[in-house]
């Protein structure tokens, strides 16, 4: 137990993280265009400044997750046992710091080119990837609603960060009312446990909640169920996904890439510790919702994705169908199934954020589309970049040798072992429904007659970040042990090991 | 590993892969590129076939065990090995896989002109696929190789088919992929329950026989669509009627044998007792496919789509021969498969030599061919006879030795069986007939060209291998017969036991009282 103000060490990384931050904001205050300019929606000296800053925060990322893997792989409280530091929260820390990377580098680009660089932007995403990080290492409710809310504020901000264009604005809007809507559900719930429970902290709450397990009080039921609701809202799993096709689309892309990983990553590694540590002895009672949800997330992902015309709504109903993959890991509320949860997690960032950086490409006579039509013909007018987004497709609907299938072959491992046969076969059923709308793209770029080109060059740096993902996702199965490994240790720490 | 130290498996099913990634460097205009990718796969498929040659040279028929076994940690977290090695019941799939793949890189010289590249690619990737599912010992990497099959063939399809061919490869694609699927699940439950993924060690495991049940079903529904059975045949035809020639070739050539393979490999050893259950279903749905899809061939007007549902009625006789349980029955299933893998390939060749001459594969556009093609006709003759299971060629004894083990099991199913040779004998004469006989009327057909060298070339190895087959089945029975014994006893051993009533039934019956 490390001393409230003494041991730091913990949370060396989020330290670091909110400070560079703010160092950053400064820097781009003071170093960017001043007077008239400033006002302008956008000139060169802002391109020039953002363009700095994103580099900057894009190194401060990079040595985060540096600090992040340097921590002990013991678990250690501080802050009066407010944060905690394990095995558990550095993989799902990791992996956050790579999806706000990988997505800023894409982004950099982009916002010159779509005149939207400020350097506010590469801040916002540095708050909210320290929020994320607080999220992760909650080990109370109060401190994960902390978290939480710098996480989502920055992200409200970001959403509506083309702040002349209609539909991003709108993005933004519905984004904040409803995640508000959200928060406010998770606040109740966490008010109704504390008045049941007379605590707030994980452990805490675990001790009481194991001394209830067999008749809990229904307050704290509905409390749990508050909770759930609220996480799940974050998470965009069925049924509080509606704002996820809508935020999807609108949000300009790059924003729309990195909501689709890193908060996504931290809203799912948070209702992991959240469902297993202080309520895992009420497993009882949260694995039906668990449950209900992740069929009705795999099932709405499958069949709502059908009919889609835009390809990052498309992405939002796969966005939407994945976590109902990752939440068959966590039905079982056990080790085996948090490791398959982690897995799915980290091969689905890779494989989306090569998704958004083909998106990233669709530009045609220097404006960007995104009707999936568009994409016809991709394979003969630029192969490598149709073969990257052919590779995720396949990846994305499961099929071997590609990294999906090992994603999806962990968390139905844990579903079958612990005897949750109906859900594994609803899982691979609806993900045979859903690899129609992934084999759809690739129908439409190796198989019909090509459209126009798309412009180039593509840009560096979505070119760098497309070829590393897509050859992560293709050649994964070569060395999968470390990933692999990782993720078991990480699960491990969840359950005392 | 052989006595040489080579891993010979690793090198025959990875060979292609090396093909494909240099094909993929190849730089420059386009037509070098085309020559360059024709030349790299041909030369890659030809070296892979050499080596395989050499895993049958060295094979030791004396021993049921696995032979040239590789074994490497993968995922050490979860026992999975990348285990590799063959026995009687794969070593001639393996050479099946590497004798087609360069027959049809040579079938596709000309008659493939855009994106050249891209298709010898699928065609490497799909080798390995191929070989890999055959050698693969550890569950999980045979799934991997099963699986991963789909994707080059979707492209084939999808890409270089005829008109329907969008509608095909995702019927094809969403068909396989929701059997296979399933058989994940029974692969997860195997591994939870016994921890291990190995497949020589499965071998040797017992599981209880309501467990067994399920999982043989799940098999059950991912090798029934890759076989095909009859009612799940339906995606065979059109799958094959868009296909490119050479992917005709490679689907009836050894994509059907995966689904026959797996059963020979996992169901019926692994899971004897539901085998032994389920026997009468499996023995109706294969007479089905025998009688039905063999008068549908009768009416059919389309030569590939004809020789497509033959297709389901001769594995339909490999489906009755493996779940005879007899070494007869077995030996049987795996010759008409080796047989039909053969002669249905060079059946869907020879609808392609004339269709890239006329460009309609109808059988009423043709007509009295053996007066312009006499060498054509020849070669045809040998492969339509083979095809109806003529003493002397390749298909007699397959079928023979299926229909001997069968009679053993139940008589009446090898009576009804036996029909499905006579209709075989009907459709096949019969489109013969049409095509090569009678008076040659047709304008356009008055000057239509014998086989060229290329073509002699792809047909000829064929042909002997038909005859030679036919005619000294030996060295090929040698293979099958040390693996085929311990199927068929283990088969035996669930059978007696199951005297009367059958197993699954007592223990349910026991269970509920």
């Amino acid at each position: 137990m490390g001393e409230f103000g003494l041991n730091l060490l913990p949370a060396l990384p989020e330290l670091f993280l909110i400070c560079a931050a703010m160092a950053l904001l400064m820097v781009g205050v003071f170093r960017g265009p001043t007077g008239r300019e400033a006002a302008a929606t956008w000139s060169p000296a802002h391109a020039d400044n953002a363009r700095g800053i994103s580099w900057a925060a894009i190194a401060v990322l990079v040595i985060a997750a540096f600090l992040v893997s340097a921590q002990p792989v013991e678990r250690i409280t501080v802050f009066a046992g407010m944060f905690v530091g394990d095995a558990f929260a550095g993989f799902a820390k990791l992996l956050i710091l790579v999806g706000s990377a990988l997505t800023l580098v894409m982004a950099i680009d982009y916002n010159e080119r779509e005149k939207m660089a400020r350097f506010e932007y590469a801040v916002l995403i540095l708050f909210a990837t320290t929020g994320m990080m607080l999220m992760v290492s909650a080990n109370d409710l109060i401190a994960l609603y902390l978290g939480l809310e710098l996480q989502s504020l920055s992200l409200y901000v970001v959403a509506a960060f083309r702040r002349d264009s209609l539909q991003s604005t709108e993005a933004g809007l519905k984004y904040f009312v409803l995640g508000a809507l959200s928060s406010g559900m998770l606040l109740y719930g966490v008010s109704l446990v504390y008045g049941f429970a007379g605590t707030t902290t994980f452990p805490g709450l675990a001790a009481i909640v194991a001394d209830q397990a067999a008749e809990p009080a229904l307050g704290l039921v509905f409390g749990l169920v508050f909770i759930a609701a609220g996480l799940a809202f974050k998470v965009a799993a069925a049924p509080f996904h509606m704002w996820t096709p809508d935020v999807y689309e609108g949000s300009p892309t790059p924003v729309t890439a990195f909501f689709s990983v890193a908060p996504k990553a931290a809203a799912t590694a948070l209702l992991v510790r959240v469902m297993i540590e202080p309520f895992g002895p009420l497993a009882e009672q949260w694995w039906q919702i668990i449950w209900v949800t992740s069929v009705l997330s795999m099932g709405l992902g499958a069949f709502a994705a059908i009919n889609q015309t835009n390809i990052k709504r498309l992405m939002a109903y796969s966005s939407i169908g994945h976590i109902g993959y990752a939440l068959v890991g966590l039905v079982p509320g056990d080790e085996t199934g948090v490791r398959g949860v982690l897995i799915y997690i980290a091969i689905y960032i890779f494989m989306n954020v090569a998704t958004f950086a083909v998106i990233l490409c669709m530009k045609r006579d220097g404006k960007m589309i995104e009707r999936i039509d568009d994409l016809a013909g991709l394979a003969r007018s630029q192969p490598m970049v149709a073969a990257a987004l052919a590779i995720c497709m396949f990846s994305m609907s499961g099929i071997p040798p590609l990294a999906g299938f090992f994603s999806k072959l962990y968390v139905f491992l844990a579903a079958v072992a612990a005897g949750y046969y109906w859900l594994a076969v609803l899982g691979v059923l609806t993900s045979v429904v859903a690899a129609f709308y992934y084999l759809r793209i690739v129908k439409l770029m190796y198989f019909d007659e090509p459209a126009p080109a798309f412009d180039r060059p593509l840009g560096t740096g979505v070119s760098v970040v497309l070829a590393g993902t897509s050859l992560f996702t293709l050649l994964f199965f070569v060395y999968p042990a470390p990933l692999l490994g990782a993720a078991a240790v990480a699960a491990a720490a969840l359950f005392g090991g | 590993m052989t006595m040489t130290g080579w891993p010979l498996l690793s090198l025959v099913t990875f060979l292609p892969l090396v093909g494909a990634a240099f094909i993929l460097a190849v730089r420059g205009p386009e037509a070098v590129v085309a020559a360059n990718a024709r030349h790299a796969a041909l030369w890659t498929s030809l070296a892979t076939f050499v080596l395989s040659v050499f895993l049958w040279l060295d094979f030791d028929t004396r021993t049921p065990d696995f032979q040239f076994v590789e074994v490497r940690e993968w995922i050490p977290a979860f026992g999975i090995t990348y285990k590799m090695g063959i026995d009687g019941v794969s070593l001639l799939f393996v050479l099946l896989s590497t004798v087609l793949t360069p027959i049809c890189i040579l079938a596709s010289w000309e008659a493939i002109e855009t994106r050249v590249r891209e298709y010898m690619i699928a065609f490497l990737v799909l080798e390995t696929m191929m070989v890999g599912m055959f050698c693969a010992l550890d569950m999980v990497l045979f799934y991997i190789f099963f699986e991963g099959v789909l994707i080059p063939m979707f492209l084939i399809i999808g890409i270089w088919g005829g008109k329907r061919r969008v509608y095909s490869a995702f019927k094809f694609f969403l068909y396989t992929l929701a059997g296979s699927v399933l058989m994940l699940l029974a692969i997860l439950f195997m591994y939870f329950e016994t921890e291990t993924t190995d497949i020589p060690a499965l071998l040797n495991v017992y599981l209880v026989p309501e467990v067994q049940f399920w999982l043989w079903l799940a098999f059950f529904a991912s090798f029934a669509v890759k076989v095909p059975m009859w009612p799940v045949h339906t995606w065979l035809p059109d799958a094959h009627v868009e296909a490119p020639t050479a992917g005709s070739v490679i689907l009836a050539g050894v994509l059907l044998k995966m689904g026959a393979y797996g059963f020979l490999r996992f169901s019926v050893p692994m899971l004897p007792d539901a085998s032994v259950f389920f026997t009468p279903y499996v023995f109706v749905l294969s007479i089905i496919a025998i009688i039905y899809t063999s008068l549908v061939a009768l009416v059919q007007e389309d030569m590939k789509k004809l020789i497509a549902y033959s297709s389901v009625a001769h594995m339909g006789f490999v489906t009755l021969g493996t779940f005879t349980g007899t070494v007869q029955g077995v030996e049987g299933a795996l010759f008409t498969m080796l047989s039909h893998g053969v002669v249905s390939g060079a059946l869907f060749l020879i609808v392609g030599v004339i269709y890239d001459r006329m460009h309609t594969r109808e059988i009423a556009r043709y007509g009295g061919l053996v007066h312009r093609m006499p060498v054509y006709a020849f070669v045809f003759m040998v492969m339509m006879l083979a095809s109806v299971g003529l003493p002397g060629t390749s298909g007699f004894v397959g079928e023979f030795l299926a229909l001997a083990g069968a009679y053993q099991a139940n008589t009446w199913a090898a009576l009804f069986a036996t029909t499905g040779i006579i209709l075989g004998a009907a459709y096949m004469l019969y489109l013969y007939r049409r095509v090569i006989f009678g008076e040659l009327t047709r304008e356009d057909l008055k000057d239509i060209t014998d086989l060229n060298l290329r073509e002699k070339l792809i047909f000829a190895p064929l042909v002997v291998l038909v005859l030679w087959m036919g005619i000294y089945p030996k060295p090929f029975l040698d293979v099958f017969a040390a693996s085929s014994g311990p199927i068929a006893a283990r088969y035996h051993a669930a059978k007696s036991a199951a005297s009367e009533p059958p197993r699954v039934l007592r223990t349910a019956a026991a269970k509920q009282e």
